[in-house]
């Protein structure tokens, strides 16, 4: 069924369609649309599950944790500072191998305060152990909802689902919003071989000795690399099903492009008309779309880039005193092949605490990256006023 | 006054495993032996940053017969709460979900939490086992810890300052159906008051007086005596609040001055006369106050 809706209430029913047992939120702009839905959604019957009002994001996080932990199904969502508060729980829930999903609205930090979007809030979380996956569109929201619960459960990792404030957050748009029976067909229920259970009492996290701990961290190192598969295979099976599917990245123009230029969110959308326009130019101008970000898919990385001229990285977010963080991601990925035919790679920063990115930004960012041969600083800042 | 429960008898089933890592002499330890005897066997236990995360063993091993999850420091109340909920998606309403905190995770860190819990009335059993410090990083003052105790943070040249949060009237404001104290020293009372919280649905409290012979100074072999004084000096009474209003005293104190509970232990060593005398002063004010609300209350 074709609906109209906000990108927050796409992410309310992704969760609603996955059949969430436990709901804990905590309100912050731009997010509370999502966990006001759900309580109507609960309220009104169409969705099965407990809504722990909480008194904090702290809170929000532990009560999923404590659901999840006891096997139910749990969901929440947040947003910029409601985050950063979170942080130590994200890894309290990774660490513990609970598939918690959450929405996570992109929102710049304070202070001063700013509600509009940036991506710094969810990058920073990179090291939590927690998948990520940044969305487009509404449609790419209600969708991987669902497929985060079916990745997350495979792998027994938590998944934040990313969306741009405002800019998806508070934006109509068509959404196929697909039949229960689809989703179930696609989406098993949560069970999990090792829960809380008074017949075969365990105790979980407790104190761990140098003995234990570093082969306990391998294993989520290795689950993280094994998501890498269960995301490909569980984008093409949503393909099968639901006739739409992502990636894990998305190559736009690319097969012969000498030119890339990269990003992750919203502002991909753009960068596929500054793509039409040069290539109309006659400049071989290609754009991949950074969809998950952790696990970070270092080999197609590599695969897809090795043998371009260059490539223009667009981040909107900082990590103060080094470079935009998707550029460092995507350095990293590409050094350790030293070899000829190593693209060169220039970083820009832009759009921060939802300052507009304009087509003639864009196209000051590609101008940039044709007119020099090498990267003269680590990022260029674009869109600064003087 | 007659007890107001009968003796009952103290379940011979044994919940929590010999072994465990407490000092000799803990008064959590023995605590929680009676809390699981009281609960028996359908409870999951939620503890966070605290002497129990070591009482309980390390990584494979379990000190307790029940499912333990440990958890962040300030977030025994919601990681219940959270799995209370789930419980009662998943058709398992029955089982006991007890969280199991020091006083540092529930009078500070943890307070928001429990706070927002109360408040929601969340079906769980929260317990606070206070050893009026900060145990387990090495006897730091909490806001549990009493008027002119030392502590590591609050050295001889300045002992604390400022009386022991009264934690039992924070919960009462809740108003939530069940909030009780209780002590190793009178485990019959102990026993009945888990019991009866097992009964009651929503947000249950109860207050623990635990003795922790290396934080208090005390003899490893004088824990239980040493609690026995804290309820006969009327420093901490035996009560029970139902729905923040109904009060009542369950263990009817000898009343012996405070000063014979204080002159016991090391770490009121530093109190002068003076100091005596005002503590002595806000003990029988307090129970004064108590003693009102349990005639209000007839
Ligand atoms: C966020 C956080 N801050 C600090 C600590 C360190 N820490 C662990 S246990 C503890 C004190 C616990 O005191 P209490 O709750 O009274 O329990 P007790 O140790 O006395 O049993 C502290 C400060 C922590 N684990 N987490
Ligand atoms: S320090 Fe005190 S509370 Fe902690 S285990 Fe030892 S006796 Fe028990």
């Amino acid at each position: 069924m074709k609906d109209v809706m906000l990108g927050n209430h796409a992410a309310s029913h992704g969760a609603r369609l996955s059949k969430v047992d436990v709901i804990a939120a905590y309100p912050i702009t731009p997010q509370t649309l999502i966990v006001e839905k759900l309580s109507e959604l609960c309220a009104d019957g169409d969705l099965n599950a407990k809504f722990i009002k909480v008194e904090s994001e702290h809170s929000a996080m532990a009560a999923c944790i404590g659901a999840e932990a006891a096997g139910a199904r749990s969901f929440t969502a947040t947003s910029s500072q409601g985050l950063a508060l979170m942080h130590e729980l994200l890894h309290w829930a990774s660490a513990a191998r609970l598939p918690i999903v959450m929405a996570e609205v992109n929102r710049a930090l304070a202070p001063g305060w700013s509600i509009w979007t940036e991506q710094t809030d969810s990058l920073a979380q990179r090291e939590t152990g927690w998948l990520q996956f940044y969305c487009e569109n509404n449609q790419e929201v209600l969708d991987t909802v669902i497929m985060a619960y079916r990745i997350a459960e495979q792998v027994l990792l938590p998944v934040m689902v990313v969306l741009d404030a405002f800019i998806l957050s508070h934006t109509n748009e068509i959404v196929d919003v697909p039949e229960q029976a689809m989703v179930d067909s696609y989406l098993p229920p949560y069970q999990p071989e090792f829960k809380m259970d008074v017949n075969n009492p365990h105790a979980f996290g407790g104190l761990v000795t140098p003995d234990n701990y570093m082969e306990m961290r391998y294993k989520i190192h290795q689950a993280m690399q094994r998501a890498k598969t269960v995301a490909v295979e569980a984008d093409q099976e949503f393909q099968e099903i639901f006739g739409r599917s992502y990636g894990v990245m998305e190559a736009y123009k690319l097969d012969d492009a000498e030119y890339v230029i990269m990003s992750a969110g919203a502002i991909t959308s753009m960068l596929r008309v500054i793509v039409d326009a040069y290539r109309e130019k006659g400049l071989k101008l290609g754009l991949l779309k950074i969809k998950m970000f952790r696990p970070f898919p270092t080999e197609i990385f590599k695969k897809l880039l090795a043998g371009r001229k260059k490539i223009g990285v667009l981040d909107r977010d900082i990590s103060f005193g080094a470079t935009g963080i998707f550029f460092q991601e995507i350095k990293a990925a590409l050094y350790p092949e030293k070899k000829n035919g190593v693209p060169a790679l220039f970083g820009y920063v832009m759009g921060l605490g939802g300052r507009d990115i304009t087509l003639s930004h864009l196209e000051q960012m590609v101008d940039h990256m044709m007119s020099h041969d090498e990267p003269e600083e680590d990022s260029v800042w674009i869109g600064l006023k003087k | 006054m007659e007890a107001v429960f009968p003796k009952p008898r103290i379940p011979e089933e044994e919940y929590i495993y010999p072994g465990h890592l407490a000092c000799p002499g803990c008064g959590a330890s023995l605590s929680m032996r009676y809390a699981l005897k009281a609960l028996g066997p359908k409870t999951m236990v939620v503890i966070p940053a605290c002497c129990w995360s070591i009482i309980a063993g390390p990584f494979p091993y379990s000190t307790l017969k029940v499912p333990i999850y440990h958890t962040a420091f300030e977030t025994a109340a919601s990681v219940s709460s959270g799995m209370a909920a789930a419980l009662d998606q998943l058709g398992q309403g029955d089982i006991t979900v007890m969280a199991w905190a020091g006083d540092g995770g529930t009078f500070d860190i943890g307070f928001q939490a429990l706070s927002g819990a109360a408040e929601r009335n969340d079906n769980i059993l929260y317990v606070c086992y206070d050893n009026e410090a900060y145990m387990n990083t090495g006897i730091q003052r909490s806001s549990a810890t009493p008027y002119g105790a030392w502590t590591t943070t609050t050295p001889e040249r300045h002992l604390k300052d400022r009386p022991k949060k009264n934690i039992m009237e924070i919960m009462a404001a809740h108003q939530i159906p069940y909030a009780a104290t209780a002590c190793v020293a009178y485990p019959e009372d102990m026993i009945q008051k888990f019991r009866k919280a097992k009964t009651i649905r929503g947000m249950r409290f109860i207050h623990l007086l635990s003795p922790c012979p290396p934080g208090w100074k005390i003899p490893d072999d004088q824990s239980i005596k040493v609690t026995r004084m804290a309820v006969n000096s009327k420093a901490f009474p035996l009560y029970e609040v139902e729905y923040g209003e109904k009060y009542r005293i369950t263990v009817e104190p000898r009343n012996i001055p405070v000063r014979d509970y204080l002159k016991v232990q090391g770490r009121f060593r530093n109190l002068t006369d003076d100091d005596i005398r005002n503590i002595q002063f806000s003990v029988n004010k307090n129970w004064d106050r108590l003693q009102k609300k349990v005639r209000y209350s007839e």
